[in-house]
Protein backbone atom coordinates (compact mmCIF):
# COMPACT_ATOMS: atom_id res chain seq x y z
CA UNK A 1 0.00 0.00 0.00
CA UNK A 2 2.66 2.48 1.09
CA UNK A 3 6.10 2.20 -0.38
CA UNK A 4 8.97 4.48 0.61
CA UNK A 5 12.01 3.92 -1.58
CA UNK A 6 15.34 5.24 -0.31
CA UNK A 7 14.05 8.59 0.86
CA UNK A 8 16.50 11.12 2.33
CA UNK A 9 15.96 14.56 3.74
CA UNK A 10 18.50 17.08 5.00
CA UNK A 11 17.39 20.21 6.82
CA UNK A 12 19.43 23.43 6.45
CA UNK A 13 21.80 21.90 3.89
CA UNK A 14 25.15 23.61 3.51
CA UNK A 15 25.03 25.32 6.88
CA UNK A 16 26.50 24.43 10.26
CA UNK A 17 23.00 23.39 11.27
CA UNK A 18 22.70 20.84 8.48
CA UNK A 19 20.99 17.75 9.79
CA UNK A 20 20.26 14.50 8.00
CA UNK A 21 16.75 13.79 9.28
CA UNK A 22 15.92 10.88 6.98
CA UNK A 23 18.80 8.69 5.88
CA UNK A 24 18.11 6.52 2.82
CA UNK A 25 15.01 5.14 4.46
CA UNK A 26 12.91 2.43 2.83
CA UNK A 27 9.66 1.01 4.12
CA UNK A 28 6.89 -1.08 2.62
CA UNK A 29 3.51 -1.47 4.20
CA UNK A 30 1.14 -4.16 2.92
CA UNK A 31 -2.58 -3.30 2.73
CA UNK A 32 -4.05 -3.55 6.22
CA UNK A 33 -0.68 -3.31 7.96
CA UNK A 34 -0.86 -1.51 11.31
CA UNK A 35 2.67 -0.58 12.36
CA UNK A 36 3.64 1.05 15.65
CA UNK A 37 6.78 3.20 15.57
CA UNK A 38 9.00 3.95 18.55
CA UNK A 39 12.15 6.03 18.66
CA UNK A 40 13.79 8.68 20.77
CA UNK A 41 13.20 12.39 20.24
CA UNK A 42 14.93 13.47 17.06
CA UNK A 43 14.97 9.96 15.61
CA UNK A 44 13.00 11.22 12.61
CA UNK A 45 9.51 9.92 13.36
CA UNK A 46 7.72 13.21 12.77
CA UNK A 47 9.95 14.00 9.80
CA UNK A 48 8.95 10.65 8.33
CA UNK A 49 5.27 11.52 8.77
CA UNK A 50 5.80 14.99 7.31
CA UNK A 51 7.53 13.46 4.30
CA UNK A 52 4.67 11.03 3.73
CA UNK A 53 1.99 13.70 4.24
CA UNK A 54 3.78 16.15 1.95
CA UNK A 55 4.71 18.98 4.35
CA UNK A 56 7.91 19.09 2.30
CA UNK A 57 9.33 17.24 -0.67
CA UNK A 58 12.12 14.77 0.06
CA UNK A 59 15.62 15.43 -1.32
CA UNK A 60 15.82 12.01 -2.95
CA UNK A 61 13.89 8.77 -3.15
CA UNK A 62 10.32 7.98 -4.14
CA UNK A 63 7.04 7.78 -2.25
CA UNK A 64 4.29 5.54 -3.62
CA UNK A 65 0.81 5.09 -2.24
CA UNK A 66 -1.29 2.28 -3.68
CA UNK A 67 1.03 2.13 -6.68
CA UNK A 68 0.72 5.84 -7.46
CA UNK A 69 3.87 7.96 -7.34
CA UNK A 70 3.15 10.94 -5.12
CA UNK A 71 6.71 12.11 -4.48
CA UNK A 72 5.90 15.56 -5.84
CA UNK A 73 2.17 15.68 -5.11
CA UNK A 74 1.31 18.73 -2.94
CA UNK A 75 0.10 18.18 0.60
CA UNK A 76 -3.55 19.03 0.03
CA UNK A 77 -3.81 16.49 -2.78
CA UNK A 78 -2.18 13.72 -0.78
CA UNK A 79 -4.47 14.30 2.16
CA UNK A 80 -7.44 13.12 0.11
CA UNK A 81 -6.04 9.65 0.68
CA UNK A 82 -4.06 10.14 3.88
CA UNK A 83 -5.69 10.81 7.24
CA UNK A 84 -3.53 12.28 9.98
CA UNK A 85 -3.94 12.86 13.71
CA UNK A 86 -1.58 15.00 15.78
CA UNK A 87 -0.69 14.99 19.43
CA UNK A 88 -2.50 18.32 19.95
CA UNK A 89 -6.23 17.54 19.94
CA UNK A 90 -6.97 21.17 19.00
CA UNK A 91 -5.13 20.82 15.72
CA UNK A 92 -7.52 18.60 13.82
CA UNK A 93 -10.81 20.46 14.15
CA UNK A 94 -12.18 23.97 13.54
CA UNK A 95 -13.39 25.23 16.95
CA UNK A 96 -15.96 27.77 15.78
CA UNK A 97 -17.64 25.40 13.38
CA UNK A 98 -20.18 22.84 14.51
CA UNK A 99 -19.53 19.10 14.82
CA UNK A 100 -21.70 18.58 11.77
CA UNK A 101 -19.80 21.18 9.72
CA UNK A 102 -16.43 19.73 10.69
CA UNK A 103 -17.59 16.29 9.61
CA UNK A 104 -19.03 17.75 6.41
CA UNK A 105 -15.67 19.30 5.60
CA UNK A 106 -13.95 15.95 6.09
CA UNK A 107 -16.64 14.04 4.26
CA UNK A 108 -17.00 16.32 1.24
CA UNK A 109 -13.26 16.85 0.78
CA UNK A 110 -12.51 13.20 0.19
CA UNK A 111 -14.83 12.98 -2.77
CA UNK A 112 -13.26 15.02 -5.57
CA UNK A 113 -16.14 14.12 -7.83
CA UNK A 114 -18.47 16.29 -5.77
CA UNK A 115 -18.85 19.84 -7.04
CA UNK A 116 -17.30 22.62 -4.94
CA UNK A 117 -20.75 24.02 -4.27
CA UNK A 118 -22.35 20.81 -3.13
CA UNK A 119 -24.08 20.91 0.22
CA UNK A 120 -24.77 18.40 2.94
CA UNK A 121 -27.84 16.23 2.36
CA UNK A 122 -30.06 14.76 5.04
CA UNK A 123 -28.71 11.34 4.16
CA UNK A 124 -25.19 12.58 4.92
CA UNK A 125 -26.43 13.91 8.27
CA UNK A 126 -27.96 10.55 9.09
CA UNK A 127 -24.63 8.89 8.31
CA UNK A 128 -22.81 11.35 10.60
CA UNK A 129 -25.27 10.68 13.41
CA UNK A 130 -24.80 6.95 13.02
CA UNK A 131 -21.01 7.21 13.04
CA UNK A 132 -21.01 9.63 16.00
CA UNK A 133 -23.12 7.16 17.94
CA UNK A 134 -20.34 4.59 17.55
CA UNK A 135 -18.03 6.94 19.50
CA UNK A 136 -20.37 6.46 22.45
CA UNK A 137 -19.81 10.01 23.71
CA UNK A 138 -23.28 11.44 23.18
CA UNK A 139 -21.97 13.66 20.36
CA UNK A 140 -24.77 12.51 18.03
CA UNK A 141 -27.12 14.76 20.01
CA UNK A 142 -24.81 17.77 19.86
CA UNK A 143 -24.18 17.98 16.13
CA UNK A 144 -25.05 21.67 15.90
CA UNK A 145 -22.74 22.71 18.73
CA UNK A 146 -19.36 24.31 18.04
CA UNK A 147 -16.45 21.90 18.42
CA UNK A 148 -14.71 24.37 20.73
CA UNK A 149 -17.06 23.25 23.52
CA UNK A 150 -15.79 19.64 23.47
CA UNK A 151 -13.14 18.15 25.74
CA UNK A 152 -9.71 17.15 24.39
CA UNK A 153 -10.66 13.48 24.28
CA UNK A 154 -13.92 14.21 22.49
CA UNK A 155 -12.13 16.43 19.98
CA UNK A 156 -9.52 13.76 19.26
CA UNK A 157 -12.22 11.11 18.85
CA UNK A 158 -14.01 13.45 16.44
CA UNK A 159 -10.76 14.06 14.55
CA UNK A 160 -10.34 10.29 14.26
CA UNK A 161 -13.85 10.00 12.87
CA UNK A 162 -13.17 12.87 10.44
CA UNK A 163 -10.00 11.19 9.22
CA UNK A 164 -11.72 7.86 8.69
CA UNK A 165 -15.33 8.70 7.79
CA UNK A 166 -14.27 7.95 4.25
CA UNK A 167 -11.62 5.27 4.89
CA UNK A 168 -8.24 6.69 3.82
CA UNK A 169 -5.61 4.57 2.12
CA UNK A 170 -3.23 5.44 4.93
CA UNK A 171 -3.76 6.71 8.46
CA UNK A 172 -0.91 8.52 10.25
CA UNK A 173 -1.21 8.71 14.04
CA UNK A 174 1.41 11.01 15.51
CA UNK A 175 1.26 10.27 19.26
CA UNK A 176 -2.42 11.07 19.03
CA UNK A 177 -3.24 10.11 22.61
CA UNK A 178 -0.16 11.54 24.36
CA UNK A 179 -1.86 14.80 25.37
CA UNK A 180 -5.01 13.17 26.73
CA UNK A 181 -5.79 12.08 30.27
CA UNK A 182 -5.43 8.29 30.82
CA UNK A 183 -9.15 7.51 30.57
CA UNK A 184 -9.60 9.56 27.40
CA UNK A 185 -6.41 8.14 25.91
CA UNK A 186 -7.64 4.60 26.46
CA UNK A 187 -11.00 5.41 24.93
CA UNK A 188 -9.45 7.00 21.83
CA UNK A 189 -7.02 4.09 21.44
CA UNK A 190 -9.88 1.62 21.65
CA UNK A 191 -11.78 3.57 18.99
CA UNK A 192 -8.64 3.69 16.86
CA UNK A 193 -8.19 -0.05 17.02
CA UNK A 194 -11.87 -0.72 16.26
CA UNK A 195 -11.90 1.67 13.29
CA UNK A 196 -8.64 0.49 11.80
CA UNK A 197 -9.61 -3.17 12.11
CA UNK A 198 -13.16 -2.67 10.84
CA UNK A 199 -12.13 -0.82 7.68
CA UNK A 200 -8.79 -2.61 7.33
CA UNK A 201 -6.99 0.75 7.10
CA UNK A 202 -3.23 0.71 6.59
CA UNK A 203 -1.88 2.61 9.56
CA UNK A 204 1.32 4.02 11.04
CA UNK A 205 1.26 4.98 14.72
CA UNK A 206 4.00 6.80 16.63
CA UNK A 207 4.01 6.04 20.32
CA UNK A 208 6.33 6.43 23.29
CA UNK A 209 4.61 3.63 25.09
CA UNK A 210 6.63 0.43 24.67
CA UNK A 211 3.86 -1.93 25.65
CA UNK A 212 1.49 -0.22 23.20
CA UNK A 213 4.12 -0.61 20.51
CA UNK A 214 4.01 -4.38 20.96
CA UNK A 215 0.32 -4.71 21.71
CA UNK A 216 -1.19 -2.64 18.89
CA UNK A 217 -1.15 -3.61 15.26
CA UNK A 218 0.86 -6.32 13.53
CA UNK A 219 4.30 -4.69 13.16
CA UNK A 220 6.67 -2.81 15.42
CA UNK A 221 9.24 -0.40 13.97
CA UNK A 222 12.03 1.43 15.74
CA UNK A 223 13.68 4.53 14.34
CA UNK A 224 17.07 6.05 15.18
CA UNK A 225 19.14 8.60 13.30
CA UNK A 226 16.69 8.86 10.42
CA UNK A 227 16.66 5.12 9.72
CA UNK A 228 14.46 2.22 10.60
CA UNK A 229 16.66 0.07 12.85
CA UNK A 230 14.12 -2.54 13.88
CA UNK A 231 11.19 -3.99 11.97
CA UNK A 232 9.53 -6.98 13.56
CA UNK A 233 6.26 -8.77 12.92
CA UNK A 234 4.65 -12.16 13.36
CA UNK A 235 6.38 -14.80 15.48
CA UNK A 236 9.48 -12.71 16.08
CA UNK A 237 7.33 -9.86 17.42
CA UNK A 238 5.32 -12.12 19.70
CA UNK A 239 8.55 -13.37 21.20
CA UNK A 240 9.71 -9.84 21.97
CA UNK A 241 9.07 -8.57 25.51
CA UNK A 242 8.72 -4.97 26.61
CA UNK A 243 12.06 -5.37 28.40
CA UNK A 244 13.75 -6.52 25.17
CA UNK A 245 12.34 -3.53 23.32
CA UNK A 246 13.56 -1.09 25.96
CA UNK A 247 17.06 -2.60 25.92
CA UNK A 248 17.16 -2.29 22.18
CA UNK A 249 15.79 1.27 22.42
CA UNK A 250 18.53 2.33 24.84
CA UNK A 251 21.21 0.79 22.70
CA UNK A 252 19.95 2.46 19.53
CA UNK A 253 19.36 5.89 21.00
CA UNK A 254 22.73 5.76 22.77
CA UNK A 255 21.32 6.90 26.08
CA UNK A 256 20.36 5.25 29.29
CA UNK A 257 16.88 6.48 28.64
CA UNK A 258 16.99 9.03 31.43
CA UNK A 259 16.28 12.04 29.29
CA UNK A 260 13.87 10.25 27.00
CA UNK A 261 10.26 9.65 27.53
CA UNK A 262 9.73 5.92 27.80
CA UNK A 263 6.43 4.79 29.14
CA UNK A 264 6.12 1.34 30.59
CA UNK A 265 2.78 1.14 32.34
CA UNK B 1 -36.99 70.10 13.30
CA UNK B 2 -40.31 68.72 12.10
CA UNK B 3 -41.47 65.14 12.21
CA UNK B 4 -41.32 64.93 8.43
CA UNK B 5 -37.70 66.05 8.49
CA UNK B 6 -36.83 63.47 11.08
CA UNK B 7 -38.52 60.77 9.08
CA UNK B 8 -36.63 61.72 5.94
CA UNK B 9 -33.39 61.72 7.91
CA UNK B 10 -34.17 58.25 9.22
CA UNK B 11 -35.00 57.04 5.74
CA UNK B 12 -31.72 58.37 4.35
CA UNK B 13 -29.84 56.64 7.16
CA UNK B 14 -31.68 53.39 6.44
CA UNK B 15 -30.91 53.60 2.74
CA UNK B 16 -27.25 54.51 3.29
CA UNK B 17 -26.92 51.82 5.93
CA UNK B 18 -28.36 49.19 3.60
CA UNK B 19 -26.02 50.19 0.77
CA UNK B 20 -22.93 50.19 2.99
CA UNK B 21 -24.04 46.93 4.60
CA UNK B 22 -22.91 45.23 1.39
CA UNK B 23 -19.36 46.27 2.24
CA UNK B 24 -19.94 45.10 5.81
CA UNK B 25 -21.06 41.71 4.47
CA UNK B 26 -17.92 41.62 2.32
CA UNK B 27 -15.82 42.18 5.44
CA UNK B 28 -17.90 39.58 7.26
CA UNK B 29 -16.65 37.11 4.66
CA UNK B 30 -13.01 38.27 4.50
CA UNK B 31 -12.44 39.45 8.09
CA UNK B 32 -14.75 37.28 10.23
CA UNK B 33 -14.73 34.13 8.12
CA UNK B 34 -11.40 34.06 6.29
CA UNK B 35 -9.53 36.03 8.98
CA UNK B 36 -7.93 38.30 6.38
CA UNK B 37 -8.05 42.05 6.96
CA UNK B 38 -8.55 43.27 3.40
CA UNK B 39 -7.14 46.80 3.24
CA UNK B 40 -7.92 47.11 -0.48
CA UNK B 41 -11.56 47.68 0.51
CA UNK B 42 -11.42 51.49 0.09
CA UNK B 43 -10.01 51.34 -3.41
CA UNK B 44 -12.28 48.49 -4.42
CA UNK B 45 -15.34 50.41 -3.21
CA UNK B 46 -14.30 53.37 -5.38
CA UNK B 47 -13.56 51.00 -8.28
CA UNK B 48 -17.11 49.68 -8.10
CA UNK B 49 -18.41 53.25 -8.10
CA UNK B 50 -16.36 54.40 -11.09
CA UNK B 51 -16.90 51.29 -13.21
CA UNK B 52 -20.62 51.27 -12.41
CA UNK B 53 -20.88 54.96 -13.28
CA UNK B 54 -19.07 54.58 -16.61
CA UNK B 55 -21.30 51.68 -17.66
CA UNK B 56 -24.42 53.56 -16.56
CA UNK B 57 -23.25 56.65 -18.47
CA UNK B 58 -22.88 54.45 -21.54
CA UNK B 59 -26.59 53.74 -21.21
CA UNK B 60 -26.65 50.36 -19.46
CA UNK B 61 -27.96 50.91 -15.92
CA UNK B 62 -28.57 47.20 -15.24
CA UNK B 63 -25.27 46.11 -16.72
CA UNK B 64 -23.51 48.51 -14.34
CA UNK B 65 -24.10 46.15 -11.40
CA UNK B 66 -22.46 43.00 -12.80
CA UNK B 67 -19.74 45.17 -14.36
CA UNK B 68 -18.87 46.70 -10.99
CA UNK B 69 -18.91 43.25 -9.36
CA UNK B 70 -16.63 41.82 -12.02
CA UNK B 71 -14.19 44.69 -11.52
CA UNK B 72 -14.29 44.06 -7.76
CA UNK B 73 -13.62 40.38 -8.29
CA UNK B 74 -10.61 41.19 -10.43
CA UNK B 75 -9.26 43.49 -7.72
CA UNK B 76 -9.85 40.77 -5.11
CA UNK B 77 -8.08 38.28 -7.33
CA UNK B 78 -4.99 40.49 -7.49
CA UNK B 79 -4.94 40.99 -3.71
CA UNK B 80 -5.38 37.26 -3.11
CA UNK B 81 -2.78 36.14 -5.64
CA UNK B 82 -0.26 38.59 -4.16
CA UNK B 83 -0.64 37.05 -0.71
CA UNK B 84 -1.04 33.37 -1.60
CA UNK B 85 1.21 32.91 -4.61
CA UNK B 86 3.73 35.74 -4.53
CA UNK B 87 4.82 35.88 -0.91
CA UNK B 88 3.45 39.34 -0.11
CA UNK B 89 2.18 39.80 3.44
CA UNK B 90 -1.62 39.92 3.50
CA UNK B 91 -1.91 43.45 4.99
CA UNK B 92 0.72 44.76 2.60
CA UNK B 93 -1.02 43.13 -0.37
CA UNK B 94 -4.17 45.08 0.46
CA UNK B 95 -2.31 48.36 0.84
CA UNK B 96 -0.44 47.88 -2.45
CA UNK B 97 -3.62 47.10 -4.37
CA UNK B 98 -5.39 50.03 -2.70
CA UNK B 99 -2.67 52.42 -3.82
CA UNK B 100 -2.67 51.04 -7.35
CA UNK B 101 -6.44 51.31 -7.57
CA UNK B 102 -6.25 55.09 -7.03
CA UNK B 103 -4.63 55.47 -10.46
CA UNK B 104 -6.94 52.87 -11.98
CA UNK B 105 -9.99 54.71 -10.69
CA UNK B 106 -8.86 58.06 -12.13
CA UNK B 107 -8.15 56.31 -15.41
CA UNK B 108 -11.60 54.68 -15.42
CA UNK B 109 -13.19 58.10 -14.97
CA UNK B 110 -11.18 59.33 -17.95
CA UNK B 111 -8.46 61.29 -16.20
CA UNK B 112 -10.91 63.00 -13.87
CA UNK B 113 -11.53 62.74 -10.16
CA UNK B 114 -15.22 63.54 -10.29
CA UNK B 115 -18.16 62.34 -12.34
CA UNK B 116 -21.70 63.65 -12.46
CA UNK B 117 -24.61 61.22 -12.88
CA UNK B 118 -27.39 63.79 -12.54
CA UNK B 119 -28.82 63.21 -16.01
CA UNK B 120 -27.89 59.54 -16.19
CA UNK B 121 -30.26 56.64 -16.14
CA UNK B 122 -29.29 54.51 -13.11
CA UNK B 123 -30.82 51.43 -11.50
CA UNK B 124 -32.53 53.80 -9.08
CA UNK B 125 -34.11 56.00 -11.76
CA UNK B 126 -35.22 52.90 -13.66
CA UNK B 127 -36.86 51.55 -10.53
CA UNK B 128 -38.38 54.95 -9.79
CA UNK B 129 -40.01 54.88 -13.22
CA UNK B 130 -41.27 51.33 -12.67
CA UNK B 131 -42.78 52.19 -9.29
CA UNK B 132 -44.28 55.56 -10.21
CA UNK B 133 -47.92 55.77 -9.22
CA UNK B 134 -47.74 52.86 -6.74
CA UNK B 135 -47.72 53.24 -2.97
CA UNK B 136 -44.02 52.44 -2.86
CA UNK B 137 -43.05 55.25 -5.24
CA UNK B 138 -41.36 57.29 -2.52
CA UNK B 139 -39.39 54.31 -1.24
CA UNK B 140 -37.69 53.26 -4.45
CA UNK B 141 -34.14 53.77 -3.15
CA UNK B 142 -34.70 51.89 0.10
CA UNK B 143 -36.50 49.17 -1.81
CA UNK B 144 -33.65 48.70 -4.29
CA UNK B 145 -31.10 48.57 -1.49
CA UNK B 146 -33.24 46.20 0.56
CA UNK B 147 -33.62 43.85 -2.39
CA UNK B 148 -29.88 43.77 -3.07
CA UNK B 149 -29.02 43.23 0.58
CA UNK B 150 -31.63 40.47 0.85
CA UNK B 151 -30.15 38.68 -2.16
CA UNK B 152 -26.63 39.09 -0.79
CA UNK B 153 -27.53 37.75 2.66
CA UNK B 154 -29.32 34.82 1.02
CA UNK B 155 -26.34 34.11 -1.19
CA UNK B 156 -23.87 34.25 1.73
CA UNK B 157 -25.98 31.90 3.86
CA UNK B 158 -26.11 29.43 0.99
CA UNK B 159 -22.47 29.86 0.01
CA UNK B 160 -21.01 29.45 3.50
CA UNK B 161 -22.66 26.04 3.83
CA UNK B 162 -21.34 24.66 0.57
CA UNK B 163 -18.19 22.60 0.41
CA UNK B 164 -16.23 25.67 -0.73
CA UNK B 165 -17.84 27.85 1.96
CA UNK B 166 -17.01 25.36 4.72
CA UNK B 167 -13.41 25.23 3.47
CA UNK B 168 -13.20 29.04 3.52
CA UNK B 169 -14.52 29.15 7.09
CA UNK B 170 -12.11 26.44 8.22
CA UNK B 171 -9.23 28.36 6.61
CA UNK B 172 -9.99 31.27 8.92
CA UNK B 173 -10.85 29.14 11.93
CA UNK B 174 -7.97 26.67 12.14
CA UNK B 175 -5.24 27.12 9.52
CA UNK B 176 -3.28 24.29 11.15
CA UNK B 177 -6.07 21.84 10.47
CA UNK B 178 -6.65 23.12 6.97
CA UNK B 179 -3.02 22.79 5.98
CA UNK B 180 -2.99 19.13 6.97
CA UNK B 181 -6.36 18.38 5.41
CA UNK B 182 -7.08 18.42 1.75
CA UNK B 183 -8.11 22.07 1.57
CA UNK B 184 -6.04 24.20 -0.77
CA UNK B 185 -5.72 27.35 1.34
CA UNK B 186 -4.52 29.40 -1.61
CA UNK B 187 -7.71 28.55 -3.49
CA UNK B 188 -10.04 29.26 -0.55
CA UNK B 189 -8.35 32.62 0.06
CA UNK B 190 -8.62 33.53 -3.63
CA UNK B 191 -12.30 32.56 -3.91
CA UNK B 192 -13.14 34.23 -0.59
CA UNK B 193 -11.50 37.54 -1.49
CA UNK B 194 -12.99 37.54 -5.01
CA UNK B 195 -16.52 37.10 -3.65
CA UNK B 196 -15.99 39.64 -0.87
CA UNK B 197 -14.60 42.27 -3.22
CA UNK B 198 -17.47 41.74 -5.66
CA UNK B 199 -19.83 42.85 -2.88
CA UNK B 200 -17.62 45.77 -1.89
CA UNK B 201 -17.64 47.00 -5.48
CA UNK B 202 -21.40 46.51 -5.74
CA UNK B 203 -21.76 48.60 -2.61
CA UNK B 204 -19.71 51.41 -4.16
CA UNK B 205 -21.64 51.19 -7.41
CA UNK B 206 -24.98 51.56 -5.63
CA UNK B 207 -23.79 54.45 -3.46
CA UNK B 208 -22.55 56.39 -6.51
CA UNK B 209 -25.82 55.85 -8.36
CA UNK B 210 -27.89 56.73 -5.32
CA UNK B 211 -26.07 60.03 -4.72
CA UNK B 212 -25.75 60.64 -8.47
CA UNK B 213 -22.07 61.38 -8.46
CA UNK B 214 -18.69 59.74 -8.05
CA UNK B 215 -15.76 61.32 -6.32
CA UNK B 216 -12.31 59.74 -6.14
CA UNK B 217 -12.66 59.92 -2.34
CA UNK B 218 -16.00 58.10 -2.24
CA UNK B 219 -14.42 55.01 -0.70
CA UNK B 220 -11.88 56.56 1.62
CA UNK B 221 -12.23 55.23 5.15
CA UNK B 222 -14.79 52.61 4.05
CA UNK B 223 -12.79 49.75 5.59
CA UNK B 224 -12.89 51.35 9.04
CA UNK B 225 -16.53 52.38 8.75
CA UNK B 226 -17.49 48.86 7.64
CA UNK B 227 -15.39 47.29 10.41
CA UNK B 228 -17.12 49.51 12.96
CA UNK B 229 -20.50 48.40 11.61
CA UNK B 230 -19.43 44.76 11.65
CA UNK B 231 -18.28 44.99 15.26
CA UNK B 232 -21.51 46.75 16.27
CA UNK B 233 -23.37 43.87 14.62
CA UNK B 234 -21.28 41.40 16.64
CA UNK B 235 -22.74 42.88 19.80
CA UNK B 236 -26.17 41.60 18.75
CA UNK B 237 -25.15 38.26 17.31
CA UNK B 238 -21.71 37.08 18.41
CA UNK B 239 -19.72 34.24 16.91
CA UNK B 240 -21.56 31.52 18.77
CA UNK B 241 -24.80 32.31 16.91
CA UNK B 242 -25.88 30.70 13.64
CA UNK B 243 -24.42 32.22 10.46
CA UNK B 244 -27.77 33.52 9.20
CA UNK B 245 -28.20 35.63 12.31
CA UNK B 246 -24.62 36.84 12.14
CA UNK B 247 -25.01 38.10 8.56
CA UNK B 248 -28.22 39.80 9.69
CA UNK B 249 -26.24 41.30 12.57
CA UNK B 250 -23.79 42.78 10.06
CA UNK B 251 -26.68 44.49 8.23
CA UNK B 252 -28.19 45.75 11.49
CA UNK B 253 -24.78 47.06 12.54
CA UNK B 254 -24.45 49.01 9.29
CA UNK B 255 -27.90 50.59 9.62
CA UNK B 256 -27.37 51.39 13.28
CA UNK B 257 -24.05 53.03 12.51
CA UNK B 258 -25.72 55.32 9.97
CA UNK B 259 -28.60 56.10 12.33
CA UNK B 260 -26.23 57.09 15.13
CA UNK B 261 -24.26 59.15 12.64
CA UNK B 262 -27.44 60.89 11.46
CA UNK B 263 -28.37 61.58 15.07
CA UNK B 264 -24.93 63.03 15.76
CA UNK B 265 -25.32 65.33 12.75
CA UNK B 266 -28.65 66.50 14.18
CA UNK B 267 -26.81 67.37 17.38
CA UNK B 268 -24.54 69.57 15.28
CA UNK B 269 -21.58 67.24 15.04
CA UNK B 270 -19.64 68.39 11.95
CA UNK B 271 -19.90 65.92 9.05
CA UNK B 272 -16.13 65.58 8.81
CA UNK B 273 -16.08 63.82 12.20
CA UNK B 274 -17.55 60.63 10.66
CA UNK B 275 -14.19 58.98 10.12
CA UNK B 276 -12.80 59.81 13.54
CA UNK B 277 -15.94 58.43 15.13
CA UNK B 278 -15.67 55.20 13.12
CA UNK B 279 -12.02 54.86 14.11
CA UNK B 280 -12.88 55.27 17.78
CA UNK B 281 -15.66 52.70 17.53
CA UNK B 282 -13.30 50.15 15.97
CA UNK B 283 -10.68 50.79 18.67
CA UNK B 284 -13.25 50.40 21.46
CA UNK B 285 -14.77 47.26 19.94
CA UNK B 286 -11.44 45.51 19.40
CA UNK B 287 -9.44 46.63 22.41
CA UNK B 288 -12.38 46.74 24.85
CA UNK B 289 -12.54 42.98 25.47
CA UNK B 290 -8.73 42.83 25.70
CA UNK B 291 -8.51 45.64 28.24
CA UNK B 292 -11.36 44.13 30.22
CA UNK B 293 -9.48 40.84 30.46
CA UNK B 294 -6.45 42.72 31.81
CA UNK B 295 -8.50 44.58 34.41
CA UNK B 296 -8.28 41.97 37.22
CA UNK B 297 -4.49 41.85 36.86
CA UNK B 298 -4.19 45.63 37.07
CA UNK B 299 -6.38 45.62 40.15
CA UNK B 300 -4.15 43.04 41.80
CA UNK B 301 -1.02 44.97 40.87
CA UNK B 302 -2.54 48.16 42.25
CA UNK B 303 -3.54 46.44 45.49
CA UNK B 304 -0.11 44.90 45.84
CA UNK B 305 1.51 48.29 45.39
CA UNK B 306 -0.82 49.88 47.96
CA UNK B 307 0.05 47.26 50.53
CA UNK B 308 3.68 47.76 49.60
CA UNK B 309 6.56 45.59 50.80
CA UNK B 310 6.28 42.06 49.47
CA UNK B 311 4.90 43.04 46.05
CA UNK B 312 7.86 45.34 45.32
CA UNK B 313 10.39 44.31 42.73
Amino acid sequence: MLSLQNISMTFHPGTVNARLALDDLSLHLAPGDFAAIVGSNGAGKSTLFNAIAGNFFVDSGRILLDGRDMTFLPQHKRSRQIGRLFQDPLRGTAPNMSIEENLALAYLRTSPSKAPFSRLSNRDRELFRERLRLLDMGLEDRMRQPVGLLSGGQRQALTLLMATIVPPKLLLLDEHTAALDPAAAEKVLKLTRETVERDRITCLMVTHNMSQALEYGNRTLMMAGGRIVLDVSGEERRALSVGDLIDRFRKESGTEGDNDRILLE
Amino acid sequence: MSAANLLSLGQTALEQGLISSLTVLALFLSYSMLNVCDLSTDGCFTLGATVGAIVALAGHPWLSLPAAMAAGMLSGLVTAVLQTKMGVDSLLAGIIVNTGLYSVNIAVMGNASFMNLNQTETVFTVLKGLLSGSVLAGQYKTLAALLTVGLTVGFLCWFLHTRMGLAIRATGDNPDMVRSSSVNTALTTIVGLCVANAFTALSGCLLAQSQKSVNIDIGSGMVTIALASLLIGNVFFNRTRPLGLRTLGAVIGAILFRLVYALALLLRMPAYMLKLVSSVIVVIAISGPYLRSRLPLWKRQLNARRKGGAGEC
